[in-house]
């Protein structure tokens, strides 16, 4: 065999082994979904949507489940975005080089990387004890924001880095304010990558469970919650009590929740995408 | 201490960025309605005192500046100027075309929003009027409402013009505004200069000789950070005093 031959067979054996690679991912991920399906689809109707909670399997729904992944999702959102947003502008567009700015950088950057049941920990601290609000709607939202900012904050500045200096520098000069700039330029044009970005946070957010546990999210709730000071339960507890109970009729009701809370995800995901194309056509350079 | 009333001046100059020194020792005084071209070898500096006419260095961390620079007469690096006033009289168009991703509309009336005028009709007469002085008008007046960066390269650099006149400057600053176009959109901006230098003072950054000459009333010099000449564009073109001015014009480096 010549050297070139051997170099081309090396060649052609990655591209097998990188093939293989790509698909592990998928085929596992299919085989789950596929799995998952088989095992839960039948079971979703409009009384899987609307019962609540029930010792009885075959009466049991995720009514109170799904509402309450909503309430957190939205409550999530009007916390973590402002916050999160504004933070990134402030470290991209006004914070001066500094070895104070340097230290925030690098720490936003490792907070992303705490486990979450550690934000569970001091929410329950924070926001459960301290701040009274116990195993409330408000105190779990207030948990996952923590969980979700610094993810945020790096989309954000990601997105504002990106707008080009030019851009700013056409604004000055007609005597816009930093502010203005921003405003009408800077955010605008990264709108889509700061949309992408937190959308993707959210839907990390409605599938946590771990943080929500600790701060007292129950497994039960055998109402709807109406107010952010409500008890609540959300969909990824419902399905961790649903796995760990012995009869077999309720792992079918997990995996039509699973089902749900993959949809929801699914949805979250789809619009990230769907945002990122369109904004992304939109503005071009 | 000048007889004369000067439009822009800078009396010694200096600027740093960090502890690198840009410019060194500037004294400089350009007349009303007329354009002033600097021109001299990249990092000389030239770019830097034209950014800080209008202060666009401002936000540039460990930029300073020391000495004084006078907009007809008043001192603009004073703390009672306010920033945003300024660049309303010194207008600025850079060397790339930098329409904003807007529609041509919102691009040319951007100035005069941002300062909350709203009034519908103020908005459209001075797009219009602002359009016309760059030549612009019977181009684009059916695709107002269509994005800028549609428009070609020369047009995206005439509707930079259009934006800077808008907010109706005494002073534009042009920093290599044809670098990055082709012959004929060039030609058509410096006809654009010759015409609106009726109405305003303009100073212009190029490394293009030809275009200086063209252009230009009086023209500097500089190397290194020094101001090295300062003439009648003519006098400096035919007989320069200083033997680097005389290599650089005539091509022998830069």
């Amino acid at each position: 065999m010549t050297n070139g031959e051997k170099n081309r067979l090396k060649d052609k054996a990655f591209q097998v082994f990188g093939v293989f690679c790509t698909f592990i991912g998928l085929v596992v991920l299919a085989i789950f979904l596929i799995d998952i399906i088989m095992e839960g689809a039948s079971r979703i109707d409009w009384d899987f949507l609307t019962s609540l909670p029930s010792r009885r399997a075959s009466r049991a729904g995720i009514y109170t489940a799904w509402v309450g992944t909503l309430w957190i999702l939205i409550l999530t959102s009007v916390i973590a975005f402002p916050l999160g947003i504004a933070a990134g502008v402030y470290l991209e567009e006004y914070s001066k080089r500094t070895k104070m700015a340097n230290f925030l950088e690098i720490n936003i950057a490792n907070l992303a990387g705490v486990p979450s049941i550690i934000y569970g920990l001091l929410g329950m601290e924070m926001f459960g004890r301290v701040m009274g609000l116990g195993g409330s709607l408000l105190a779990g939202a207030l948990t996952l924001s923590l969980l979700i900012l610094p993810i945020i904050i790096v989309t954000t500045r990601e997105a504002i880095k990106a707008v080009p200096r030019s851009i700013r520098d056409a604004s000055y000069a007609l005597g816009a304010s930093k502010w203005q700039t921003t405003w009408n330029q800077v955010l605008p044009a990264s709108f889509g990558g700061i949309m992408t970005g937190i959308i993707l946070s959210l839907s990390r957010a409605v599938g946590e469970a771990a943080p929500l546990i600790v701060i007292g999210a129950l497994a039960y709730v055998p109402f709807v919650p109406t107010s952010p000071t409500d008890e609540f339960t959300v969909l990824p507890i419902q399905i961790f009590n649903w796995t760990s109970r012995p009869q077999a009729d309720f792992l079918v009701n997990a995996a039509a929740a699973i089902i749900i809370l993959l949809l929801i995800t699914f949805i979250l995901n789809g619009i990230a995408v769907y945002l990122r194309n369109k904004w992304q056509k939109r503005v071009k350079w | 201490m000048s007889k004369k009333n000067y439009k822009l001046e800078a009396r010694n100059l200096n600027a740093f960025y960090g502890s690198f020194q840009a410019l060194k020792d500037i004294n400089i005084a350009m007349e009303e309605k007329a354009v002033t071209a600097f021109i001299g070898p990249s990092g000389c500096g030239k770019s830097t005192f034209l950014r800080t006419l209008n202060r666009m260095n401002d936000y540039i961390d460990g930029f300073r500046i020391e000495g004084d620079i006078l907009l007809d007469g008043n001192d603009i690096y004073t703390k009672e100027v306010r920033v945003d006033e300024l660049r309303k009289e010194v207008g600025m168009v850079f060397q790339k075309p930098n329409p904003f991703p807007k529609t041509v509309f919102e691009n040319v009336v951007y100035g005069l929003k941002i300062q909350g005028i709203k009034d519908k009709k103020i908005l459209t007469e001075t797009a219009e009027t602002s359009l016309r002085k760059t030549a612009l008008w019977d181009e684009v007046k059916d695709k107002l409402d269509k994005s800028a960066l549609a428009l070609s390269g020369g047009q995206q650099q005439r509707l930079c013009i259009a934006r800077a006149l808008a907010i109706s400057p005494s002073v534009i600053l042009m920093d290599e505004p044809t670098s990055a176009l082709d012959p004929i959109s060039t030609a058509k901006i410096e006809e654009l200069i010759y015409e609106l230098k009726k109405d305003y003072t303009i100073v212009i950054v190029t490394h293009n000789m030809q275009q200086a000459g063209r252009v230009s009333d009086q023209t500097a010099f500089f190397y290194m950070g020094e101001l090295i000449e300062f003439s009648k564009t003519k006098t400096m073109f035919t007989s320069p005093k200083h033997e680097r001015t005389q290599n650089y014009i005539t091509g022998r480096f830069g």
